[in-house]
């Protein structure tokens, strides 16, 4: 069933969904909508919300509230139809590993209808995309998560599908091969199809065309990465490293001029006040109470920095007003 | 319904099978391994009692009766007793089921007196053996004291006695009374039953415990579809093991099959259909191939060896069961194959039995169909 309300130009449109289980609510009040051939990124935490949010689009899970439109379909209304429309591929449940790289592909052309005459070329292209030519008979089990993750891809796109999900693809999966799958899921993009993909590498959001920062099934931005970045943070962003870190942190929360401390690894990230000279301050105190500074010096916040600044605010303003 | 889908997921599920060990085992070697077991584990026949013979005559009189004893067929002579003592350790040391005591007066009685006594001692902590052995044993010694009337008739000049009344007996189906020939039928059932619930019963859960089930509701196959898919390749399986135990049954254990194939290959399909649609409502309800292959073996293996009337017949049961039985599927599936080995029934003398299985693949098919839904939810 088609919504009128809904133009061609729009593959995936979302209207104040909600998803509980039980009392946990899972996705609170979503509203997004996506252009076609455009790619846009689920980005936070594991738990916050991007694999039942991509579920449900493709609907394996019924929305408690709010409606769905996937090209053009109710989503909740007619499941069936969608999937006609859409791939949908997971890191977690993909593919069966008892079958052979060529019996996968042959089982989804028949789930998918691809017609015998087109089968073969697609096949190959797939096989060829995933770098997998000469490997049709072996078993998937025995395939490394690069090429698994990538006849994956080449499953979920035998029957040319408009739409794609790729709920954490890259997950586990090493960066020499997760840039190869970046560049897969460009070349599709190129051919005007929308993909929806999630991943909890902060990194690839540079990679999507708008970015979905979601934490706790809330949806705290829906911005392209360079629109993300020139965010205000609230101040200066300053990185330190140093020998104890677990110190610092205590000593730098509450600190004069020092609005939020975060720790990224081995190195702290700190907001401070513009322009107020609180670096040196930060130097001095750290000096006083024996910490050894390795180096602090202000750096461009990243979308970790703004990600994780947004999250503490929504949740300050959260408690503040719950 | 598209065939392309359901060919797709059949061909699938073919190839899992042959690469999956347990399945393989279920389907090739379980039927083997029960025909064996239970063909020749499971006999109701009592032959070669042991028996211990304390003969304390010693005369050609006694040695005649023990000589109709190790004559017969239901009785093996283990051990000749000199006295009580050694009797009562035969019969605690297991070396013998039954004890014969011919006393030491029983010529002189038999010629005196024109009767005479033998004692039987019996094991009975079994029962049953136990009661038919002494029924064996009385009609070893009826037809001894026979002979010995006979005899003394024709000593004495008198004509035989006449009259009284002889039951000529004919017993049908199952000529020889083996009781090979009645268990076998119902060992096929039980393998199908057995067999085909448990492949079916690994075939949604496996897939929701590997993560696939994901990915395949997620495609535009239906339901049904899946469903058609799943259980042609078991319903494949099923008939070649039908196929596999009736070769086994009439050449192995030269059980006769007197029904005609056709009737035999309509009602299997039936069978199956129930059986497969049991297993796949198994597996489609339990989302674990460990609980899903118990709950398998609980619905299928139990009623099916005890309340379907293969080895143990319904009608010698107390009613409350025997109204259970007509719960069991197997038991209309037992009583076709008894009745197409033995009597060689035609499908309409089975008119009843095929209707209630029809009712029951309806039934177990409409559920199935209904039991798998493509949601997480």
């Amino acid at each position: 069933m088609r919504d009128p309300a809904v133009s061609d130009e729009v593959a995936i449109r979302v209207d104040n969904l909600v998803k509980r289980f039980g009392d946990f609510v899972a996705i609170d009040h979503i509203s997004f909508q996506v252009e076609r051939g455009k790619i846009i990124g689920f980005l936070g935490p594991n738990g916050a919300g991007k694999s039942t949010t991509i579920r449900i689009l493709c609907g394996l899970l019924r929305p408690t509230e709010g409606r769905v439109f996937v090209a053009g379909i109710d989503v909740a209304r007619d499941p069936e139809s969608v999937r006609q429309h859409i791939g949908y591929m997971s890191q977690k449940f993909s593919l069966y590993s008892d079958l052979t790289v060529l019996e996968n592909l042959q089982f989804f052309g028949g789930i998918y209808r691809v017609p015998k005459n087109l089968l073969p070329e697609r096949i190959h292209f797939a096989l060829e995309m995933a770098g997998l030519l000469g490997r049709e008979n072996a078993l998937v089990s025995t395939l490394a998560g690069g090429w698994k993750q990538r006849l994956g891809l080449g499953c979920a796109i035998l029957h040319r599908p408009p739409i794609l999900f790729l709920d954490e693809p890259t997950s586990g999966v090493d960066p020499e091969s997760r840039r190869r799958f970046w560049d897969l899921i460009h070349s599709l993009s190129d051919a005007n199809v929308t993909i929806v993909v999630s991943t909890h590498y902060m990194d690839e959001a540079e990679y999507c065309n708008e970015i979905a920062l979601i934490d706790r099934g809330r949806l705290l931005a829906l911005e392209s990465p360079s629109t993300l970045k020139a965010r205000n943070i609230g101040g200066d962003l300053l990185a330190l490293e140093c020998d104890d870190i677990g110190k610092a942190i205590r000593l730098l929360k509450g600190h004069p001029g020092v609005r939020d401390v975060a720790a990224f690894g081995n190195r702290l990230h700190i907001i401070v006040d513009r322009d107020k000279g609180a670096s040196s301050a930060i130097a001095n105190t750290l000096a006083q109470h024996t910490v050894l500074v390795k180096r602090l010096d202000q750096i461009e916040p990243t979308i970790d920095d703004i990600f994780v600044q947004m999250v503490g605010a929504e949740r300050d303003s959260r408690r503040a007003n719950p | 319904m598209r065939w392309k889908r359901i060919r797709a997921i059949a061909v699938k599920e073919m190839i899992q099978i042959r690469r999956d060990t347990r399945s393989l085992i279920i389907a090739l070697f379980m039927p083997l391994m029960q025909l064996i077991l239970l063909g020749y584990g499971v006999s109701l026949d009592i032959k070669h009692v042991p028996i211990c013979v304390y003969d304390q005559e010693g005369s050609q009189n006694s040695q005649a009766l023990l000589k109709h004893f190790q004559a017969s067929d239901y009785f093996s002579i283990t051990a000749l007793l000199g006295n009580y003592r050694q009797v009562k350790r035969a019969l605690d040391s297991d070396l013998c089921r039954v004890a014969i005591v011919v006393p030491h007066d029983f010529s002189e009685r038999l010629s005196d007196q024109g009767s005479s006594t033998v004692s039987l001692l019996a094991d009975a902590s079994d029962d049953n053996t136990a009661n038919i052995a002494i029924g064996y044993a009385q009609a070893v010694v009826a037809t001894f004291s026979g002979n010995v009337q006979l005899e003394a008739a024709g000593f004495g000049g008198n004509p035989p006695p006449q009259g009284g009344v002889l039951l000529q007996e004919r017993v049908w189906f199952n000529e020889g009374l083996d009781s090979r020939y009645f268990i076998i039928p119902g060992v096929i059932a039980l393998i199908m039953a057995l067999v085909g619930a448990l492949l079916t019963s690994l075939t949604i859960s496996r897939e929701w415990e590997r993560g696939t089930m994901e990915l395949l509701i997620s495609t535009p196959v239906s339901s049904n579809e899946v469903m058609a898919g799943k259980l042609i390749p078991y319903f494949v399986i099923g008939l070649a093991d039908a196929v596999f135990c009736l070769v086994f049954a009439v050449f192995w254990f030269h059980v006769p099959f007197r029904g005609t194939l056709f009737t035999l290959f309509f009602t299997t399909s039936l069978f199956l259909v129930v059986v497969l649609g049991v297993g796949f409502l198994i597996s489609a309800g339990i989302k674990s191939q460990i609980g899903a292959t118990q709950i398998a073996v609980l619905v299928t293996l139990l009623p099916t060896s005890i309340l379907s009337g293969y080895a143990f017949p319904i009608d010698q049961m107390p009613p409350v069961v025997q109204t259970i039985t007509y719960l069991v599927f197997a038991r209309y599936y037992v009583t076709i194959l008894k009745a197409l080995f033995l009597k060689g029934s035609g499908i309409l003398d089975l008119a009843s039995p095929i209707f209630a299985m029809i009712i029951y693949a309806s039934v177990v098919a409409f559920l199935a169909g209904r039991a798998f839904k493509k949601t997480l939810d």
